[in-house]
């Protein structure tokens, strides 16, 4: 059926044949059409699992296939949401070992988009946690890659943003916890100088920070640096420890209308990052934060993306290397700070070591912004861009709608072998998106 | 202990619905369906995520001889027991092809009417239990367009009103579902207005609230109980000539 599709930053919109699978052969039937991409439950900002001919939305092939409670793996389909796996598992005391920002992704869009948390450092992306992946190749085939056996696609499809075939099911390990709760820290950091430095010397298990977008000078860069770590159990005060797993239910707010395209000027969103950093000083110090409120504090505000009205939003997310960060990062921030498009929500983390040949994160700093779509944004983006360039940067495929391929092959020295790759594997034209067009992937 | 729950027509995208629905609050589950044994992923799936015991049953909603056996069997004997057995059919075709059409009254009338009464004696001897029947806002009008499905539904709807107002005295309660439009694989491919058409899981938390609030008629999205006061209010003479 003819759908008008986009990605959870609403922009671009394209109207895509959509089918939904309910098994291997209706999956195989449209790959014989081809070309096609999964999709998973949309929250991939930009046109990444988008394809007008032929889009697969994997979401009802979500079952849980099998759960080992003594060695916290899972396997499952693709279509299942993290946020089923933590319903599920977490009772029994495991947590996904590697989360993005929501918990409303499928398990192969984590795979497809190698997701980081905030413990990229120390832990690595989605695909260290990776037992085996069942692949739908361009013939039809369904090949079971793992590291000893067809190791290459294994190690090709984590960050590969779908193009090496349709993920149908995987099987991951899950991290013990001993309950659900976070200890939570908050360091507020005075520019970005103190907030690198809080990253480079915590030892905590997860580490974020909130930026004040609009901060110039000695200012630039102001931040709250959020720390958590698991909770164990003998720790937390007696009322929780009863039930540690037990987490008060969330109340969910609904955008319900578009924003007009006014209501985020910059004055609108100094007083939201005032009152963020407000809220966040006030509850400086350590806390236990349950854990929904603390990975996914957004999740709670459905459909928050409509917040930026009509004309949809572009996320800007780059990591810097670890030598050039703060140069590359200060002039980032100046770039912005000086535009007064300062976005609702910035963010930045310290990433670890690189973990595939397509994966994003490598070691550095790696800051994400949101920006309302219009021309002057989309001109400071390209402006951005330049700057991520000069400082050896790279971009989250993830999260991009608007790259040019010239950009994206300036920035990331890995595109001509992963093309090489795609063209050998007879990829290239059974398997296609909206963003592998443009970028020409 | 919370009481089993049976879904009959467990194949179905609302009954597989309703299944993680109460499971996911402890129910154990008895799935029932035709070639049950093809349903053991969804068995296997509602167990693992929910750790409750679900069993699956071998059930033929359309051999009404076998029904009385078939509840007999069933152990534990489920406290709670949603039919979501139906067929949309083809009402084009259907006006055609007599046989089908025939099917598609009984399938959804006569095959879940009987299982229902098989299931009301036996909750009336225990005086307790819960009896959900998954209907159709079809059943509220005759249309031209879906007449055949339709009048089975009705068929049905009046079925439940009637167990409802008998078992009312001996504790036994009726809950009949009109879902309106839902996104299944017996609407997949259909033009459906997106206000009016609900998902499988909002008709599974709509079923599991009904149950603890003990109501009696509900419609899954409120919208549809205006939209069929409405076409129900037309007169007749007027309905006679419109297409909807």
């Amino acid at each position: 059926m003819k759908k008008k599709l986009s990605g959870w930053g609403r922009y671009p919109v394209a109207e895509c044949e959509v089918t939904a699978p309910r098994d291997e052969a209706a999956v195989r039937a449209a790959v014989a059409q081809g070309p096609v991409i999964a999709r998973g439950n949309g929250r991939a900002y930009g046109d990444a699992a988008m394809q007008a001919q032929g889009t697969l939305d994997m979401r009802r092939m979500n079952k849980v296939i099998a759960f080992d409670p003594v060695a916290g793996r899972v396997e499952c389909e693709a279509g299942m949401l993290l946020g089923d796996v933590i319903s599920a598992f977490l009772p029994h005391g495991w947590f996904p070992a590697v989360t993005p920002g929501t918990k409303l992704v499928t398990i192969g869009g984590c795979i497809a988009s190698d997701v980081h948390g905030k413990n990229h450092r120390n832990d690595g992306t989605f695909a260290r946690y990776l037992d085996w992946i069942d692949i739908m190749d361009a013939d039809g085939d369904v090949v079971r890659a793992d590291a000893s056996s067809n190791s290459d696609l294994f190690r090709w499809t984590p960050g590969a943003m779908g193009l090496t075939g349709v993920i149908l099911r995987a099987g991951f390990r899950l991290r013990p916890v001993e309950s659900g709760w976070i200890r939570q820290e908050m360091v507020p950091a005075a520019n970005l100088d103190a907030a690198m430095e809080v990253f480079e010397t915590t030892d905590a298990t997860y580490s974020v920070a909130w930026f004040d977008c609009l901060g110039r000078g000695d200012a630039l860069g102001r931040s709250l640096v959020v720390l958590g770590d698991h909770a164990t159990r003998d720790e937390l005060p007696s009322d929780k420890r009863y039930r540690p797993f037990h987490v008060p239910a969330r109340r969910r707010k609904k955008v319900p209308v578009d924003a007009p395209a006014f209501a985020l000027n910059r004055y609108t969103l100094r007083a939201f990052n005032l009152l963020y950093h407000w809220n966040g000083s006030r509850q400086a110090g350590s806390s236990y934060v349950d854990w929904d409120s603390y990975f996914y504090p957004l999740d709670a505000l459905l459909d928050w993306n409509r917040i930026y009205g009509r004309p949809g939003f572009a996320q800007f997310q780059v990591v810097i290397p670890l030598d050039s960060a703060k140069a590359g990062l200060t002039r980032l921030l100046d770039t912005i700070a000086a535009s007064g498009q300062g976005s609702f929500l910035a963010v930045l983390k310290r990433l670890g070591a690189e973990g595939g040949p397509f994966s994003f994160p490598m070691e550095g700093y790696t800051l994400a912004l949101d920006f309302p779509v219009n021309d002057r944004t989309l001109a400071l983006m390209r402006e951005l861009d330049a700057i991520t360039v000069d400082h050896g940067g790279r971009f989250y495929l993830t999260k991009d709608s608007r790259l040019s391929a010239e950009t994206l092959r300036a920035a990331d020295g890995r595109v001509p072998d992963f093309i090489a790759m795609r063209a050998e594997q007879g990829l290239a034209g059974a398997f296609a998106s909206g963003q592998s067009e443009r970028l020409g992937l | 202990m919370k009481e089993t729950v049976l879904i009959l027509g467990g194949r179905s995208d609302i009954g597989l619905a309703c299944a993680h629905a109460f499971a996911a609050e402890g129910h154990p589950v008895q799935l029932a369906a035709r070639n049950v044994e093809t349903l053991e992923p969804a068995r296997a799936d509602l167990a693992l995520r929910h750790s409750v015991e679900v069993s699956l049953h071998e059930i033929d909603a359309l051999a009404t001889g076998t029904h009385g056996a078939f509840a007999a069997g069933l152990e534990p004997a489920p406290g709670i027991v949603i039919c979501a057995i139906g067929a949309l059919g083809n009402q084009t075709a259907d006006e055609e092809d007599h046989a089908h059409a025939v099917e598609v009254m009984r399938a959804n009338f006569e095959g879940p009417a009987s299982l229902m009464a098989v299931f009301a004696n036996q909750m009336a001897v225990r005086g307790e239990g819960v009896l959900v029947g998954i209907s159709s806002v079809a059943g509220d009008r005759g249309r031209a367009a879906n007449y055949i499905y339709g009048s089975a539904k009705a068929g049905f709807t009046a079925y439940l009103s009637g167990l409802r107002n008998r078992l009312a005295k001996q504790g036994v309660h009726v809950v009949t579902v009109k879902p309106g439009f839902v996104a299944t694989s017996m609407t997949e491919g259909m033009d459906l207005p997106p206000k009016l058409t609900a998902r499988p899981e909002e008709v599974g938390q709509a079923v599991l609230s009904a149950v603890r609030k003990r109501r009696n008629v509900i419609y899954v999205r409120p919208i549809w109980r205006v939209v069929m006061t409405v076409i129900c209010a037309i007169p007749e003479a007027v309905f006679k000539k419109m297409s909807i």
